[in-house]
Formats: structure tokens, sequence, C-alpha cells
């Protein structure tokens, strides 16, 4: 078919998934299923062997399936924690040869060719992969042929490895559904007793063609390798994580601090060829006792200068209890963003920097979203006239505009007493008693009906500056939907 | 009324100061204009009183504030020490609810003294530190025509005397002018 060496196709079939995945994490003896809801209806999704040999079936509406098993065990199946489990057992599977796929939600698809002879040929490779399935709680189908339609079938239905050279006595007992068509078509091959691809493959191809469609014929010359199929194997994302293991275990912060910073200079290396910055790193120490302790550094920008990281991991350090020793470190940048180069600039950049490094170590002692500052915001009401936002995602904006003085100091409003539309002459507030000099107002600002506000429930306020003979200048304000009076900020 | 320039403000640098009296915030502001630079204020969270950037902006552009909301006085002085000897801000403000012990007080010294930064104590009445350089008081003056008017005491300077001046916000030229005494 080539000249060189013949493709080799491995087709892993985790036929039991999704409840694999969830028993390795929750161990649990007895009949046990995954359950998904389907058109309101809880429906088995994955069942365990022990659930399959009491006669359920996936499909089965979950209140027959207790009805036949009263001790089955369910849980809710979760098809994104599926996924990501299966891409990371495809980046496992990169240790066999680089060419690793996802086949469907459930299924991986290696290519071996020339990789089979690492692992002591065909039959190695194979009892290398099962018995890794097997030590990590996986249940799998393997296949082995030329060609993916073959392997797949061979992992499907009827494990197998087929001999190199025509794929056809491999595949010719299998049932035509083998071939990865649709249950339509599967359904109409069968009724006109073409069951087998072997009865497929002998019958005359244009009437086929012409009855079933295309595909079929394309499936089988796919399985047989008459047509090429890529395995596409998938781009892992890079991976931000170095580790160094230690010969003799270490317990003072400036040995720490020392690795720390060779794995840091490591790290930004690499962050470096991928344009990114990294906004959370983790680093994990491990102590001898095998205890593991993390420490967490959250930046109030991306970064990937060590020596401008290296400093803020000194205290988060310092406050780790070495114990008996430290014999590994593991530094992991768990949040990165896109930074990409920059022009160096001779106008900004160091006091800017010095900012988001105090941002930085203040935040890792109090939380860095408790850092915060103003931003301006399109809204008439007082309150809701500026943004909190935590200084470290975002940043300083202009465009502050007020046409009406406004306090400097704002608080709750605090009732007062007072009656009628214009400012009382004298008024008790905080436990002093105050005198009215000098009014300047009223300004009415009414609800932003749009926005739903309990403060704002009194209806519109006429908002006054008083002065007070006592020297302070307040911010009053009077609802005349429903009268009262009210101080909600200070001048000076 | 005159635009001389008052004697030990702006506050000196490197030192921490302590401000009390209903006009502090006004006090604070008119020190934000005069700084040029970041400022960091450091608050408790449980304070009702928040800074409204828009009355700040009649002073300084409010995008030069930040507010650090910490849960107790012991997470605000050390924010405020590691504030003061960065470099990265030019003013630390830190509000006081406790008194200050004398040795927080010195290490606050400490601190804008390694990073030349100054310090501003917003204090209750009476819970000053004596290792504060300066301690003013600052009450708005009520004047007919004039909402910008106050009165500032100086009443503790370590290098110097006290003193006492009524000043007035120029809102066009942004500076303080001093005025002489409202006549009752």
């Amino acid at each position: 078919m080539f000249d060189g060496i013949a493709r080799r196709v491995v087709s892993i079939w985790f036929h039991r998934f999704a409840s694999d995945r969830f028993l390795r994490q929750y161990p649990l003896s007895g009949p046990f299923a995954l359950t998904i809801k389907h058109s309101n209806t809880n429906r088995l999704y994955c069942l365990n062997a022990e659930a399959a040999r009491q006669g359920l079936h996936q499909g089965m509406a979950h209140s027959d399936a207790r009805a036949f098993c009263p001790d089955l065990q369910t849980a809710e199946a979760d098809i994104h924690r599926d996924q990501q489990f299966l891409l990371l057992l495809r980046r496992w599977a990169t240790r066999y040869c680089p060419w690793v796929g996802l086949e469907g939600r459930d299924g991986l698809v290696l290519d071996i060719s020339g990789s089979s002879h690492l692992f002591g040929g065909e039959t190695g490779i194979l009892n290398a992969i099962r018995s890794g399935l097997m030590r990590a709680g996986l249940s799998a189908q393997i296949g082995l042929a030329d060609t993916r339609g073959a392997a797949w079938a061979l992992a499907h239905y009827g494990e197998g490895q087929a001999a190199t050279g025509d794929m056809l006595p491999a595949l010719q007992h299998l049932p035509v559904a083998a071939l990865r068509l649709d249950e339509k078509t599967t359904t109409a091959l069968v009724r006109v007793g073409l069951r087998k691809i072997g009865d497929l493959a002998t019958t005359p191809r244009a009437p086929l063609a012409r009855r079933f469609g295309a595909n079929v014929l394309m499936r089988l010359d796919q399985a047989l390798g008459h047509q090429a199929e890529e395995i596409t194997p998938l781009a892992a994302p890079p991976h931000y994580g170095v580790r160094m293991t230690l010969p003799e275990p270490i317990g003072l912060l400036s040995d720490v601090m020392a690795g720390a910073e060779r794995l840091l200079t490591q790290l930004c290396a690499k962050l470096k060829t991928h344009e990114m910055g990294a906004r959370i790193f983790v680093i994990t120490l491990r102590r001898v006792d095998l205890d593991q302790q993390e420490v967490e550094l959250r930046l109030a920008r991306a970064l990937r200068d060590p020596q401008r990281i290296l400093p803020l991991f000194e205290k988060g350090l310092a406050e780790m209890d070495a114990g008996f020793g430290i014999d590994q470190l593991r530094l992991e940048a768990t949040q990165t963003e896109a930074l990409p180069t920059q022009q160096m600039s001779h106008v900004a950049g160091d006091s800017e920097d010095r900012l988001d490094d105090l941002i930085t170590r203040i935040g890792t002692r109090i939380g860095l979203e408790n850092i915060q500052r103003f931003l301006p915001a399109d809204s008439h009401i007082p309150e809701r006239s500026f943004i909190v936002s935590p200084a470290a995602y975002s940043d300083a904006a202009s465009g502050w505009m007020c046409k009406n003085p406004r306090p400097l100091c704002l608080f709750p409003p605090e009732p007062i007493a007072g009656r009628g539309p214009y400012p009382p002459n004298h008024f008790r507030w905080r436990r002093v008693s105050l005198t009215t000099g000098h009014t300047i107002g009223p300004e009415r600002i009414t609800p932003e009906w749009w926005l739903e506000d309990d403060n704002w429930r009194s209806g519109m306020r006429d908002y006054w500056r008083v002065e007070t003979t006592q020297g302070r200048r307040l911010w009053l304000f009077y609802t005349p939907q429903n009268p009262g009076w009210f101080i909600q900020g200070e001048f000076a | 009324m005159t635009s001389l320039d008052l004697p030990y403000f702006p506050l000196k640098r490197g030192r921490v100061h302590e401000v009390c009296g209903p006009g502090s915030f006004g006090f604070l502001a008119i020190l934000m204009a005069q700084v040029r630079g970041p400022t960091l204020w450091i608050r408790e969270s449980h304070r009702l009183e928040h800074i409204n950037p828009l009355g700040l902006g009649e002073f300084t552009d409010p995008s030069q504030l930040l507010v650090v909301n910490v849960k107790h006085q012991a997470d605000g002085l050390a924010s405020a020490e590691e504030a003061l000897q960065e470099r990265a801000v030019a003013l630390v403000v830190i509000d006081i609810s406790k008194p200050l012990s004398l040795t927080a007080g010195r290490r606050l010294q400490l601190a804008a003294k390694a990073g030349n930064t100054t310090g501003l104590c917003l204090i209750p009445e009476g819970m000053g530190s004596n290792a504060a350089e300066t301690r003013w008081r600052s009450d708005p003056i009520f004047q007919a025509q004039d909402s910008t008017h106050f009165h500032w005491r100086l009443i503790k300077n370590k290098s110097g005397t006290n003193g006492s001046w009524h000043v007035r916000w120029n809102r066009a030229s942004r500076r303080i002018d001093m005025v002489s005494p409202v006549r009752e």
C-alpha cells in the first residue's frame, strides 16, 4: 500500500468510560450507573460491569432500573469532566507514540507505526497499554489494524488484532454496524440481508451507492484501506509547570528561595517563548514525610520576570513549616494570559511596576480583591456614579464628570427629624445639635426605574447642601413622595 | 487674603503625620492635591463612611487613589508599613480606630523614612500616637459666602512650634489660600 513501513493503528474504546472515571474517584461495590437527564426522564447513561450483569442497559429509564434492581446506586453524569479526563488520557497515551487523537467521546486512536518495536513488538505494546489502563482502573477494548476504520471495528466488535496486509479476513465476520455507520443505514442494510462486512464487500458497488448513499462505500473503503484516513493528533496545550527533586532534603529559607529561583527562571523562559505571562503561581513543597504545602502567589499584573517575582514569594515561603526537610519543589503557573513582548520605553515603567508589586505584596496578606480603585460610571444616582473595581484587574480611567458639587464622603442615609420641603433650621445628627446657616438646593434626582434598588423605594430625592453655623457642611435629602429627611454625605 | 505658603504644609516627606476633627477628609483631599502621585488609602471595611471619587474630583484626579479594605487594624498597619517603605506611592493614608501603641507608631515612622513616603493617620479625637511628627486638627468654618473655609490647628509638632491658620481651598488654581479669621 505504502512504500516504507505499513501503517498500524490502535483504537482504544473505553466501553465503561464515564462510570469508570467516577468509580476511580469514589470507589464503591455493587451495581452502579451514571444517569443523565434526557427529555425530562433520568436515563441510565453508563453502567458498571455489575449493573450490566443484572440485566440493566444503557438508555433505560432510571425508575425502571430501580424497579429491576433495588440496590442500584446512581450518580449524575458529568460530561464535561469526562471530556477533561479523556484529554488527560490522550496525553498519557503519547508515551506509546506521538500521534494520538480522540475517537468520539470515549475512545482514543493511536498511530503506532514505527514505535511498536520500542515496547517489544505489537503484542508488547498492546500488553503495555492494557496493563497501564487496568492499573488506572479503566476497562477498555483494544483493536489493532492497518486502518483507523478497521481498528475501530475491532475495538468495538470483538477485540482483536488484524494481520498486516488485507483487512478483509479480519473484518468480514463483523456486523455492518462496525463500519461506523448511523443507525438508520445499518438497519436498512440488515433489512436487505447485508448483515456482515463480508457481504458488503462482495456486493456490486454501484447499486449499493445508489441505494444507501456514498457514505457506506466510503466507510468500507476506509476500513479496508482503499481510501486514506488521517489521525489528527491533538496539539497539547503548553503546560507551565516545572519541578525539582533534591537528593538531600533542605529546610533553610535561603535554600528554598534558591530552588524557587531556579524553577522560576526555567518557567519564565518557557512563558517567554509562548509570549505569555502568569497571574497566579503555585509553588508546592513536598516534605520528606510526604506532606505537601502550597504557597500561592497572585500577581497584580501578568508577569514573567523572575527577578521581580521571586521577592514576592518570600513572605509565603517564610511561613512554611519545613518539618524534617523538603525534597521536592514544584512550581506551576496556574493562570496565564497573553503578554506580548513590548517595546522598551524610557518614559513609563518603573513607577508603575513598583505600584503593581506593592499591590501584589499587600494582596498576599489581605487578598488581591481588597485593593480597589474607582472607575467612572454612567449614572446620576450618587452611590452608583462610580464603580469600585479591584485594582489588579482594571486600569485607571479618566473622564470624571459631575456638574454639581458632590460631597467628599458618602455614607448610608441617616434619618433626621425634619418636616416640609425646606431643610430644617435646627436638627440633631450623631448626638450633635446643628443649626442651618446656609442652604443650596434643591437638586432633584429621580430613581433609575430600570434598576431595582431598595434604597430608592421612597421615590425621588431633593438634595440640599446645608452649611451649618457649627461649620459642618452636609448633604441632606428630602423624599417628597414619602416625606422624610436624611443625611447622606459630608463635604469637607 | 494672602497666598503665602503655610508652614509645615505640605507635610514633611518621610514622616507620619496625624489629623483629626470633622474637617479631616478635607485636609486629606487638599494634601492629595499637593503631593502629586498615587495615594493609598487603607480603611477598615466595616466603616460606613466611604470616600466619594466625584467629590474628590474637586481637588485632585480620583484615579490616583487606591483604596485598601482591611478587616482589622493589625492588617491595616502591616499593609501601611509595606506601602510606606516601597516607594511606590506618594502618600499612605491610614484610618485609625484604636489607639496606636508607641511601637506601632515608631514602626510606621521607620518605614516612612525608609521609603521617603508621607504617611497620614486619620485619627479619632485624642487617639494620637506619641511617634507622630505633626498632629493637625481641621474644622470647617461657616461663612455665608464661602464654602471652602477651614480652620487648621497644628496641635503637635516635633520640629517646631504649634500654630493656627485659616485657609481656603481655591478651586480654580487648585491651591490653598491663607485668609484672616472670620469676625463674628
